[in-house]
């Protein structure tokens, strides 16, 4: 037991130690590991948006453009800070937020589930993916009028939209990444006595996690884009009414506040599925 | 740690296997058929290890596809147990003639696919080290399938279809990616392995000495003459107990025969050389 554990700590460590001195050797090998750092990447990542920011400020102080249509970054945090006092900036991040989420968490499950179908079963193929199609041919903002007379102006038919915008992604890249699964891994899978959610469950599914979560991805940025859809159509709170309200009345720093806010929440909430995505895949390590 | 146990999990005995007429045409991509496989008859003793020699592309692997119930003939039946196969038939194990791992498992939880299932988690564990040692994959045990050379791979590969202890082993050149030395010591692995747990083997290789030092029995597959589909051509019993001298005049003279038999020149008699040795004796 001893010696064994011993061998194995001592191939352990000239296995570690080779790797060392391959990155010591290969300066190749070096330079992404620099730009892995946790400090790099987040400065790095930093550095566009700071110089943006510089520049706008610049821009907006010579008075090269007038204000009415480029507002200082001052006017945008003054107009962040009065909604805020009168308690709006909070609501409309919050309404806008839960639209996405309800929207997206429906329409990723019911994606999720008609890919599985679609992508496992062949006779789900057959009876589903043309009607599926066609649904999806359907440029999703027609839906907006049939929704809003069926469901009214309220949450339901903005998170039903958000949720058509969510599933299909999902649905598409599920189906599609499943069907394409290798299949001699899943002969191989069969070969060993593997069969319905054993084999999904060993082969299936971690071959598709990858795309998995990068249709999610893809469906969150979805979410976003039709919420500011549903709101700019027909609401009273949230991002998108912000925006349409301010349009209306001219406010162009609510303008670009709502920009900014809406390219941070996405953002955000993007690097929620990013936080996934690294569970995921130290889960199949 | 207990003694590596000499006997896996689950002893499954060995089975004989039989194909009756075993035939398989594809369809090709103008419509029509193309005949791979025409009238294959085959017994395999329980136990037996036989060697299936054949040029590229005339159907082993179709052969032994059939046999493991991956692929089903187009005209005839394999029986194994006189029990006809069944789709993924689980009597037998595969070790494709590619590696076929799962990338994003370690080599151990690889070759622990191949355990029967029902197998004990602690036996599962103890098995996958002992073939892993065996196969000298040890050290790798955690490393993904990418992070391994092709030769360690094809050997992880070998040591998950040995985990399954099948009635029936099926490999297809499974020391095909192994340099020359290696692929001795593999040659070797595989008889202790069927020395220990006498299992059926059926064995696709490219190598004549391969299939000499290993089989019982040689089966020559190939199409004989202008008629589409390859059967068997000759089928060649190999003298003597293994393990045989790999330098025997016996197995020299079979060898010659084998070549002969897949079409290869053998650079001697066939051109009226002398096949004594032509080395000269030392001092040079
Ligand atoms: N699924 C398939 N569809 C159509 N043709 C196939 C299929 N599988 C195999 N074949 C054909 O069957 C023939 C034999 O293939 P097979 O893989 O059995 O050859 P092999 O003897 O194993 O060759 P190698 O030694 O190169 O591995 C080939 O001509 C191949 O094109
Ligand atoms: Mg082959």
């Amino acid at each position: 037991m001893t010696t064994d554990a011993a061998s194995r700590t001592i191939a352990r460590r000239e296995r570690a130690s080779a790797a060392a001195s391959v990155a010591d050797r290969g300066p190749a090998r070096e330079r992404p590991r620099f730009t892995s750092r946790r400090w790099f990447r987040i400065v790095g990542g930093a550095l566009i948006p700071l110089a943006l920011l510089a520049a706008w400020q610049v821009v907006s102080t010579s008075g090269a453009v007038p204000v009415s249509q480029l507002p200082s970054p001052e006017m945008v945090w003054l107009a962040a800070v009065d909604l805020a006092e009168r308690g709006l900036l909070g609501l409309y991040v919050a309404i806008s937020t839960q639209r996405v989420f309800i929207g997206f968490a429906f329409g990723a499950l019911f994606g999720l589930l008609a890919g599985a179908v679609v992508g496992l079963s062949r006779l789900g193929d057959v009876l589903l993916s043309p009607t599926l199609g066609a649904v999806r041919a359907v440029p999703s903002l027609a839906w907006v009028p049939l929704l809003i007379l069926w469901f009214g102006i309220g949450e339901d038919s903005k998170v039903i939209l958000i949720s058509i915008g969510a599933f299909f992604p999902v649905y598409t890249i599920v189906a599609s990444s499943l069907r394409h699964v290798d299949t001699r891994l899943l002969e191989a899978g069969r070969a060993f006595g593997l069969r319905g959610a054993t084999l999904f469950a060993t082969v299936q599914l971690p071959a598709v996690v990858p795309s998995v979560i990068a249709a999610l991805r893809l469906a969150l940025a979805q979410a976003w884009l039709f919420l500011v859809a549903a709101e700019l159509i027909a609401s009273s709170m949230g991002l998108g009414f912000l925006l349409s309200d301010s349009g209306n009345s001219g406010r162009i720093d609510r303008i670009f506040l709502a920009i900014i806010l809406l390219a941070v929440l996405g953002k955000l909430s993007d690097a929620l599925v990013g936080l996934l995505e690294r569970w995921a895949v130290r889960r199949s390590a | 740690m207990t003694t590596a146990p000499a006997a896996p999990a689950t002893a499954a005995p060995a089975a004989p296997v039989a194909l009756r007429g075993v035939g398989r045409a594809f369809t090709a991509p103008d419509g029509g058929t193309r005949d791979v496989l025409r009238g294959v008859d085959l017994d395999v003793e329980a136990g037996e290890i036989v060697a299936i020699l054949g040029p590229s592309g005339c159907g082993k692997s179709t052969l032994l596809r059939i046999v493991a119930g991956l692929d089903h003939p187009t005209s005839g039946g394999v029986a194994i147990d006189e029990a006809p196969v069944r789709p993924y038939d689980v009597r037998c194990a595969v070790g494709f003639q590619e590696p076929r791992l799962l990338p994003w498992r370690s080599i151990e939880k690889n070759v622990a696919l191949g355990l029967p299932r029902g197998t004990a988690r602690r036996d599962g564990r103890a098995q996958v080290a002992r073939l892993l040692e065996l196969v000298g994959l040890a050290e790798f045990a955690g490393h993904r399938p990418h992070e391994v050379s092709g030769g360690m791979a094809q050997r992880a590969s070998l040591a998950r279809a040995l985990a399954r202890n099948p009635e029936v082993l099926l490999l297809d050149e499974p020391f095909g990616a192994l340099d020359a030395l290696t692929r001795l010591k593999m040659q070797d692995l595989l008889l202790d392995v069927h020395a220990a747990e006498p299992t059926t083997v059926l064995l696709v290789t490219h190598d004549v000495d391969e299939a000499l030092q290993l089989a019982d029995r040689i089966v020559l597959l190939g199409s004989d003459g202008d008629a589409p589909g390859a059967g068997i051509r000759q089928t060649v019993v190999v003298p003597g107990h293994r393990p045989r001298d790999r330098g025997s005049a016996e197995l020299a003279e079979l060898r010659g025969r084998l070549l002969d038999g897949l079409g290869i020149d053998r650079h001697g008699a066939a051109r009226g050389i002398q096949a004594t040795t032509t080395i000269p004796h030392y001092p040079y």
